[in-house]
């Protein structure tokens, strides 16, 4: 034990460490490069910057970009809303895949039922009571936060492919029931849904299936709110709860976080948006049949988290609208499209495997006063008194650093 | 996304604060504060604890040695609900904590490291700190949804108690710094602060030295000795003798699932049995 140099050892270690750190730095220079330029913004330019974005987002259909755009073959504002509705099914199947770390293939499964929550309410052809098709956007969401507990609480016990597999089931159980069941209505579906009220100047309906830009509009009003409540839930004791299970499940018990009961609320959010998306469908279309929930359409959706970037609200809003986007604008490539996702994912998971967008979640509230505060102390110039906490120069492998207070005490 | 607008108030470590337990602890200094008696934990056939039974008083650092395979960290696992334990009890302020869940005993007051360093490695030192801290936080989806005055209270009292702990270990320098790239020094201090952060009643170390040099154990040593300076009772495992003898004020040596002493490392030093199920085998330091 004590015939060869410590100290000899610990330098190569250093030097070992100082070389992973340096390819660690390297590959996440740029992203780092402007998430650190975004976080040295003040909270007003942050503010006024996302209100540009927003602003555009909201005017995309109408300025139409050219090159952009997707039409002679889609109705571009059409195109704009599925865009958006894809967008917001990645931000609810966010939460489970990329957040709880739970792999869940039958997301489609939620967004069926919250389709049929708002055909059998409003549908001319459902002998339901009717309700009015705005009324059906939360009725839908409380429905399949339901189905989400009742497939969660057997399931959630097992763990990784074994989950994946149940959920893929749930999936394909959902669209068999929905051919079953005769009160479902099978492949006849439901037609001329519910629509949101309201009239133009000429006195026609405002929202109809032929004009995107209204529901498109909506969509995005939606997807502002949801994801501001997300960024609440994430930054909060909610969210650390779910990054740690998916980081180490055993270890997040350990440290007192109630795995089952957080692995439930992360499914039952999922499945709240999965079913307000797809309610927003159903109305959008007017018609809901058995034909639209097919397990590739499920996989797509992961398909678009994973694109984005597992656990980056900005990254999968980008990941759902690409993936939407791809196939409407490249219409003689439609026919391709799960062949295309499939090698973009091949490449990704080589090249990029944290997905287009990356970015490292901020998980607390005050994160960015800690932020001002660890720049302020290492910045150089110190006045008088003991070294300050963050002043030691970040020499890698630096393990023998005391405790600055008890440091303090000593002197 | 920008975070909520909040009141805005600058932010400071309270260098003097304590980081000493802020709950009441049920028994008095010296008395025993974990009982365990008669623990037994079988693996099929394979008995890893034969009726182990020992207590830990409140204030004390209890070493828990023996040699590889020995069931240290079998005895650890089934204290705080890894491993189903076949009888016996373990019991916290006299209550039981066979039989709870893994997180109700961490919030009953069992916190623990792990011998592999188990950190959340995606989510800053602060963050897996807040980990450990939220153990005692009751914001559920609702009130941080809506951002109810309790989440602000414990967001609070996350960035001031969670800086504490990280600077009371040593590792304030790079709280924002990815659980992953902190060197490996840190992470095991990270481990120490993140258990200490659930407000333990008993905090215990496994191997928390593990992979360290003669030097480095010694300021780790140093630490536990302030942890248990600032108020917390400690079980560590450790099978480096030399420094369990240096740290702890009582040790109880287990062999083959069975304990074969408890006394004071004086007496354990001279202990027969010990030197010969243990000190005599040098093989077994050479991993330290």
């Amino acid at each position: 034990m004590s015939n060869h140099s410590p100290l000899g050892s610990v330098g190569a270690t250093q030097t070992a460490i100082g070389e992973e750190l340096a390819d660690v730095t390297k590959k996440h220079k740029r992203t780092a490069a402007l998430r650190q330029w975004w976080n040295d913004r003040s909270r007003l330019q942050q503010w006024l910057m996302l209100l540009v974005v927003v602003a555009l987002a909201y005017l995309l259909p109408v300025i139409n970009p050219p090159l952009i755009t997707t039409e002679p073959a889609n109705d571009f504002a059409i195109s704009c809303f599925n865009m958006a509705l894809y967008a917001l099914v990645a931000l609810g199947l966010n939460v489970v895949v990329g957040q709880a770390g739970l792999l869940d293939l039958g997301y489609i499964g939620f967004f069926a039922v919250g389709a049929y929550v708002a055909a059998l309410w409003t549908s001319s052809d459902s002998t339901f009571v009717h309700i009015p098709y705005l009324a059906t956007l939360p009725l839908a969401m409380i429905v399949t936060v339901v189905f989400g507990i009742a497939l969660g609480l057997p399931t959630l016990r097992l763990r990784g492919d074994y989950l994946a597999i149940v959920t893929l089931g749930f999936g394909e159980i959902i669209r068999l029931l929905a051919t079953i069941i005769p009160g479902l209505k099978g492949n006849t579906g439901f037609q001329n849904l519910g629509r949101p009220p309201g009239t133009n100047a000429d006195g026609e309906a405002l929202f109809t299936a032929s004009n995107g830009l209204p529901w498109y509009w909506l969509v995005v009003t939606i997807i502002i709110i949801v994801a501001v409540l997300l960024g609440n839930l994430e930054r909060s004791r909610v969210g650390r709860a779910w990054i740690a299970i998916r980081e180490d499940e055993d270890a997040a018990e350990i440290m007192g976080v109630p795995t089952f009961n957080f692995k439930l609320a992360a499914f039952g959010t999922g499945a709240a948006i999965g079913g307000l998306a797809g309610a927003l469908m159903g109305g959008q279309v007017g018609f809901v049949n058995n034909q639209k929930f097919d397990v590739p359409t499920s996989i797509l959706f992961l398909a678009a988290v994973v694109l984005g970037g597992r656990g980056n609200k900005v990254g999968v809003i980008l990941g759902g609208a690409i993936v939407a986007y791809i196939p409407l604008r490249f219409t003689e490539l439609a026919a391709y499209k799960y062949l295309i996702f499939g090698i973009v994912l091949v490449l990704l998971m080589i090249f990029r495997p944290q997905g287009l967008f990356p970015a490292k979640a901020h998980l607390l509230t005050y994160g960015s006063r800690i932020r001002r505060w660890v720049k302020k102390e290492q910045a150089p110039a110190q006045p008088e008194g003991g070294p300050p906490p963050g002043s030691a120069p970040p020499a890698p492998g630096g393990s023998t650093a005391q405790s600055t207070r008890r440091a303090r005490k000593e002197t | 996304m920008p975070e909520a607008q909040a009141p805005e108030q600058e932010f400071a470590i309270n260098e003097e604060a304590a980081v000493a337990p802020e709950r009441e602890i049920a028994v008095s200094e010296g008395e025993p504060l974990v009982e365990v008696t008669d623990l037994t934990v079988t693996f099929g056939g394979l008995t890893a604890l034969d009726h182990v039974s020992f207590d830990i008083r409140r204030g004390e650092i209890l070493g828990l040695i023996g040699p590889n395979g020995a069931g240290k960290t079998t005895c650890f696992n089934a204290m705080t609900g890894v491993y189903r334990a076949s009888s016996g009890d373990v019991r916290l302020e006299g209550q039981t904590l066979l039989g709870k869940k893994k997180h109700q005993i961490t919030r009953a007051g069992l916190a623990r490291t792990f011998q592999n360093i188990r950190l959340f490695g995606e989510m800053s030192a602060l963050e897996n700190v807040a980990v450990g801290l939220d153990a005692r936080h009751r914001t559920g989806m609702i009130g941080a949804m809506l951002r109810l005055p309790r989440h602000y209270r414990e967001e609070k009292q996350i960035i001031e108690r969670g800086m504490e702990l990280l600077d009371f270990v040593g590792i304030a320098d790079r709280a924002l710094h990815p659980a992953r790239d902190l060197p490996y020094g840190y992470q095991r201090r990270l481990e120490i602060a993140r258990a200490l952060a659930t407000d333990p009643k008993l905090l215990c170390l496994d191997e928390p030295a593990a992979g360290f040099n003669p030097a480095e154990k010694e300021e780790l040593m140093a630490l536990i000795r302030t942890v248990r300076d600032e108020g917390y009772t400690v079980l560590l495992i450790e099978h480096d003798m030399k420094l369990v003898m240096g740290v702890t004020d009582r040790i109880v040596v287990l062999e083959f699932g069975k304990k074969i002493a408890d006394d004071v490392p004086s007496a354990i030093q001279q202990d027969p049995a010990v030197i010969a199920a243990y000190l005599g085998e040098e093989a077994d330091d050479v991993d330290a």
